[in-house]
C-alpha cells in the first residue's frame, strides 16, 4: 500500500491484468511511449509491439481491433486518447460493439474495455474538453465508469477488464493527478456500486468524476458553517447504483447532483428524476442540479473558468435547497 | 529553378515563409513566458508547403487546416495582431479568444478553420469543393491533413467522394514523417502516401516539402487542373517539424534522433530559398535580413496588441451557440 495517483493506478491495474491474462492487450495512439497522460507507461518495454499495440491514427479502426478481438475470445483495452475523438469511433461502439450480443441472440461475448480521458484541463479547448458520459449510459449494452481517485479508478479497471460485457472507463484529467492509498496487489472494486465519499445528515451531494473532489472541499466547507453534507459517488454511471442514493436522500430529504459536462440531459437529469420518482415524500426541497452550461467549452481561460461546474456552485446549489 | 516564375512570386513566397518562421518563434517564446494556454503546435521546418500552396490562391478560394494550423493561415494572409490575440485568448482575436491555436480562424481570407480533430478538414474541404462546382465558379477548396491523419476513414471518405464528382479539391498531405511521436513506418505500410491516389481516381504526386518552389509548380498544377474543371489531386510533400509535436524542444526527443533533425535541418526550407535567391540575383542576403527585421517589428508589435488586449467578457460564453 502507497500513496499513488490515478495515472500511476491505472497503470498498475493494466500490467497486473496483462500478467494475470495472457488474452489482456492494450491497442491506441501513442501507447508505446506510454500514452498521452501517462497511463500505461512500462507497458510496452514489458509486453512489447504484440500486446501494446501502438495504432495508426485511426479511432474507428482501432476499436474495431477491439470489437473484432473481443467477440472471438480476447480481452482488449482500446484507448481513445480524449473524449472527444469517440465521435470519430461511434459506429463501432454504439452500433456494433453494444449491440451485439443482443442482436445476434447472445451468441458473443464482448470481454471489452473501452478507455479514455475527459474533461477540461487548461484551455484544450472545444475539440479536446468533452465530458461525454451521458452519451455512453443512453446506450443499452455498455457499461459505464467514471472514478474519481486513484484507489477506485484501479479496481474498477480490474473489474472492468474482468467482466464480460462492453466498458467504457472514462478517466477525468483532473483527477488523473490526484493521489490516494493505493494497494500494491490486484484487487476488484464491483461495477455497479456507489461508494459514501463522506457522511453527512442533512444534504446529498451526489456528484461524478471531478465534481466529486470539489463536493468534498464544499461539504468541507458547509460542515464549518454547522451543515453536513453527505457525498456520494456512484462510481459506475450504468448501471447506476440508485439503492445507495435513495437510501442517503431518505436520510437527508434534500438532494444537489452535480456533473461536469453540459447540464441538460445530463446524467444529472436521470439522477435527479430518479429521486424525485422513488423518494418524492421524502424530499424537502427540489432537487438541484450543478452542470455546464450549455456552449461548447471556450478557449480563454477567463471564459473556461466561468464555464466549469466548481466549489462554488455546488455551494450555490446547497444554499438553494437548504433555507438559511 | 523554373525561370518562368516571377521575382514578385518568388519574393512573395518567401516573405510568407519568414512571416510564419517569425511568428511561430515568437508564440513559442509567448507559450514558454505562460501568455498563451493551451497545446500550442508549430509550424517550423514546414513553412515551404503551406507558402507554397497559398501564393496561387484567392481569398475566394477555401483552406481547411489541422491543429498546427497557424502557418497556413498566415500564408493565406492572416494578421498578426488578431491571430496572436488569439492565441492569448483575447477578444480581439480572430475566434474572439473562443478558440485559441487549435481553432483559429478568418474565413474573410478563405479559412475553414484550424481543427483539433486529426482527420476533421477534408470532408469540409470536400463540401466547400462541392459548393464551388455547385455555383459554377472556377474558386478551389484545399484541405491541408499530416502523415498522421492520411489513416482516418475521414480523408478516405471525402477523396472518394471529391474523384467521383470531380470536385475542385487539393488535398495537400504534409508528410512530415511523424503523427505526434509515432513514426511513419509504424503507422502506415507505405512510403509514399501520394499512392492511395490511384485508389481514389486522382492523380497523386509527390513533392519535396523544403523545396518551396517545387511546392509552387506542383501545388500550380494541381490548383490548375482543379480550376480547370478536372477533379482532385493528391499532393504529398515530405517535409518535417522541427520542434515536437507540441511545444519548442526541438533536440533530445526520445522518438526520433537528433541526427535526423540536424540533417532535416541542413535543408531548412527558408535558407534553401534564399540561397536559391541570392544565386539568381533576385534578393540579397542583405535584403532577405531586411525582410526577417521588417517582419520581426511586425510580431514585435502584434505581441504588445495582445498584451494590450482585453479578455473576452463574461456575457461572451453564450453566444453564438446558435445564430
Ligand atoms: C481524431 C483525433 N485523434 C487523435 C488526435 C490527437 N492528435 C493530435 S495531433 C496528432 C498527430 C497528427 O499527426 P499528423 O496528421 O501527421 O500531423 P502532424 O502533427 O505531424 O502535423 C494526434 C494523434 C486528435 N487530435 N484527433
Ligand atoms: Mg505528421
Amino acid at each position: 500500500m502507497s500513496e499513488k495517483n490515478m495515472t500511476v493506478a491505472v497503470a498498475e491495474a493494466l500490467d497486473q491484468e496483462m500478467d494475470r491474462d495472457p488474452d489482456v492487450f492494450v491497442a491506441g495512439e501513442d501507447v508505446r511511449v506510454g500514452g498521452p497522460f501517462g497511463t500505461d507507461a512500462g507497458l510496452h518495454q514489458k509486453y512489447g509491439d504484440k500486446r501494446v499495440v501502438n495504432t495508426a491514427i485511426s479511432e474507428l479502426a482501432l476499436t474495431g481491433i477491439g470489437v473484432g478481438a473481443a467477440a472471438v475470445g480476447l480481452r482488449p483495452v482500446i484507448e481513445i486518447m480524449i473524449m472527444d475523438f469517440v465521435c470519430v469511433a461511434m459506429d463501432q461502439i454504439v452500433n456494433q460493439m453494444a449491440k451485439m450480443k443482443y442482436m445476434l441472440g447472445g451468441q458473443p461475448t464482448l470481454p471489452i474495455v473501452l478507455t479514455t480521458h475527459a474533461g477540461i484541463d487548461s484551455s484544450s479547448a472545444a475539440q479536446h474538453s468533452g465530458t461525454l458520459e451521458a452519451w455512453f449510459c443512453h446506450v443499452p449494452g455498455l457499461k459505464v465508469v467514471m472514478p474519481s481517485n486513484a484507489y477506485d479508478a484501479k479496481g474498477l479497471l480490474i473489474a472492468s477488464i474482468r467482466d464480460d460485457n462492453p466498458v467504457i472507463f472514462i478517466s477525468n484529467k483532473r483527477c488523473l493527478q490526484t493521489s490516494t492509498e493505493v494497494p500494491d496487489v490486484p484487487y476488484e472494486v464491483p461495477l455497479g456500486v456507489a461508494d459514501v465519499k463522506r457522511e453527512g445528515d442533512d444534504v446529498t451531494i451526489v456528484a461524478t468524476g471531478r465534481m466529486v473532489i470539489d463536493a468534498l472541499e464544499a461539504a468541507e466547507q458547509l460542515a464549518a458553517e454547522g451543515v453536513s453534507a453527505e457525498v456520494i459517488d456512484p462510481r459506475t454511471l450504468s448501471p447506476l447504483d440508485t439503492d445507495t442514493i435513495i437510501r442517503s436522500v431518505q436520510k437527508t430529504n434534500r438532494a444537489v447532483v452535480a456533473q461536469e459536462a453540459v447540464q441538460f440531459c445530463g446524467l444529472g437529469a436521470e439522477i435527479a428524476a430518479t429521486i424525485s420518482d422513488q423518494a418524492f415524500d421524502f424530499l424537502d426541497a427540489p432537487v438541484k442540479r450543478v452542470g455546464a452550461p450549455f456552449t461548447p467549452v471556450p478557449f480563454a481561460p477567463v471564459l473556461e473558468d466561468i464555464y466549469l461546474p466548481d466549489t462554488k456552485a455546488i455551494l450555490a446549489a446547497v444554499r438553494e435547497v437548504i433555507p438559511a | 529553378m523554373s525561370t518562368d516564375i516571377p521575382n514578385e512570386t518568388l519574393l512573395d513566397i518567401h516573405r510568407r515563409m519568414v512571416r510564419i518562421r517569425l511568428f511561430e518563434e515568437a508564440a513559442g517564446k509567448m507559450m514558454e513566458n505562460g501568455k498563451i494556454p493551451g497545446a500550442l503546435h508549430l509550424y517550423v521546418g514546414e513553412e515551404a508547403v503551406a507558402s507554397g500552396v497559398m501564393v496561387h490562391l484567392r481569398n475566394t478560394d477555401w483552406v481547411t487546416s489541422t491543429h498546427r494550423g497557424h502557418g497556413h493561415l498566415i500564408a493565406k494572409g492572416g494578421e498578426f495582431d488578431r491571430m496572436m490575440a488569439e492565441l492569448f485568448g483575447c477578444a480581439t482575436g480572430y475566434n474572439k479568444g473562443k478558440g485559441g491555436s487549435m481553432h483559429i480562424c478568418n474565413m474573410e481570407l478563405g479559412m475553414l478553420g484550424a481543427n483539433g480533430i486529426v482527420g476533421g478538414g477534408p470532408p469540409i474541404a470536400m463540401g466547400a469543393g462541392f459548393s464551388n462546382k455547385f455555383r459554377g465558379t472556377d474558386d478551389v477548396s484545399i484541405s491541408f491533413f499530416g502523415d498522421g491523419a492520411s489513416n482516418e476513414g475521414s480523408v478516405h471518405e471525402a477523396a472518394n467522394m471529391a474523384a467521383l464528382y470531380k470536385l475542385p479539391v487539393v488535398f495537400v498531405c504534409e508528410n512530415n514523417g511523424y503523427g505526434e511521436y509515432t513514426p511513419q513506418r509504424n503507422h502506415q505500410a507505405i512510403v509514399d502516401v501520394a499512392d492511395r491516389a490511384a485508389g481514389y481516381g486522382m492523380p497523386g504526386v509527390v513533392v519535396d516539402g523544403m523545396d518551396a518552389i517545387a511546392v509552387y509548380e506542383a501545388a500550380g498544377q494541381a490548383i490548375a487542373r482543379a480550376r480547370a474543371g478536372e477533379g482532385p489531386t493528391l499532393l504529398e510533400c515530405k517535409t518535417y517539424r522541427f520542434y515536437d509535436h507540441v511545444g519548442v524542444r526541438g533536440m533530445g526527443m526520445t522518438y526520433r534522433t537528433d541526427e535526423e533533425l540536424e540533417q532535416w535541418m541542413q535543408r531548412d526550407p527558408i535558407q534553401l530559398m534564399e540561397q536559391r535567391l541570392a544565386e539568381q540575383e533576385i534578393l540579397s542576403a542583405e535584403e532577405a535580413q531586411a525582410v526577417h527585421d521588417e517582419i520581426a517589428g511586425q510580431v514585435e508589435a502584434a505581441v504588445e496588441f495582445a498584451n494590450s488586449s482585453p479578455m473576452p467578457e463574461p456575457s461572451a460564453l453564450l453566444e453564438d451557440v446558435y445564430a
